[in-house]
């Protein structure tokens, strides 16, 4: 039996290492993977308290926050491309029109 | 016994997890990343998630990293692993997410049992098809309208990739 607190624990340094990945690197793919690991902690702890609360909604919220991602990744993929298809370089640093 | 494969697992999920955001190869990342996803399907079946595990396993592995894959290999980047990987932010951004996590942990776990008063020591043991079934009654009844707005959404999805994704088209010479 693991105890729900292993399960939170996981998933907030899980989801931290994400949140490291987006705030440091440079380049717009590994960001895009970060959130997908932001995605997945957030997965593993409303999964944890679905089970501890003995109901499954939390399961449900697991499976469209899935359907989501796989949103985000399709159409974050397709910026990436259509960047790299104007500016030839990916790194979020160097892209900053917009930037005050 | 289960909680030495939670070890495990948490153990190589939040190792590859770290080689995903320091790797320089963003093909070695994505390849990380697979193995996370691979380790959290485990973390679901030990939470008697069996659905979800075979939706991670079928969903995150199967399409949505091979599409970061092909993507990653469409676009030329294996020439970035030589440029400068991280940027300046760095030591800031180090101490937010530090302090960030163990404000976290603190709130999380200082009081689980103020802070969450319906939590059950022992959860209940559940029948896998069981718990199949009381979570497709609840998909198609209790959450209908977000099932329907879920499809919306992917359509929106669908049409956005490729619609940002093609470019410019050579003009149709229309005479």
């Amino acid at each position: 039996m693991v105890p729900l607190t292993h399960y939170l624990t996981l998933g907030a340094i899980m989801f931290f290492i994400g949140v490291w990945g987006v705030l440091t690197r440079r380049n717009a793919v590994i960001i895009l993977l970060s959130i997908e690991l932001m995605f997945n902690a957030v997965n593993i702890t409303v999964v944890a308290f679905s089970r501890f609360l003995g109901q499954y909604t939390g399961q449900i919220f697991a499976i469209f926050v899935i359907t989501v991602a796989a949103a985000e990744a399709t159409i974050g993929l397709a910026i990436v491309i259509a960047l790299y298809r104007g500016r030839d370089s990916l790194n979020v640093d160097e892209i900053n029109l917009l930037k005050w | 016994m289960e909680l030495l494969f939670f070890y495990i697992f948490a153990g190589v999920a939040l190792l590859s997890a770290v080689l995903v955001v320091t790797n320089k190869n963003v093909l070695h990342a994505a390849l990380f990343l697979i193995l996370t996803f691979f380790c959290v399907a485990a973390i679901y079946i030990l939470l008697r998630a069996e659905f979800l595990a075979a939706v991670q396993v079928l969903l995150y592995v199967g399409a949505i990293m091979a599409l970061f894959i092909f993507t990653i290999l469409l676009i030329n980047v294996m020439q970035a692993q030589f440029l400068r990987q991280f940027h300046g932010q760095r030591p800031l951004a180090g101490i937010l997410v530090v302090a960030l996590l163990a404000e976290t942990l603190y709130l999380l776990l200082g009081d689980v049992r103020g802070n969450f008063p319906l939590l059950q020591d022992r959860p209940p043991e559940t029948a896998g098809k069981a718990g199949l079934e009381v979570l497709a009654h609840l998909l198609l009844t209790d959450y209908l309208l977000l099932f329907e707005v879920a499809s919306v959404l992917l359509l929106a999805a669908l049409i956005g990739a490729v619609v940002l994704a093609r470019g410019d088209l050579p003009s149709v010479d229309r005479r």
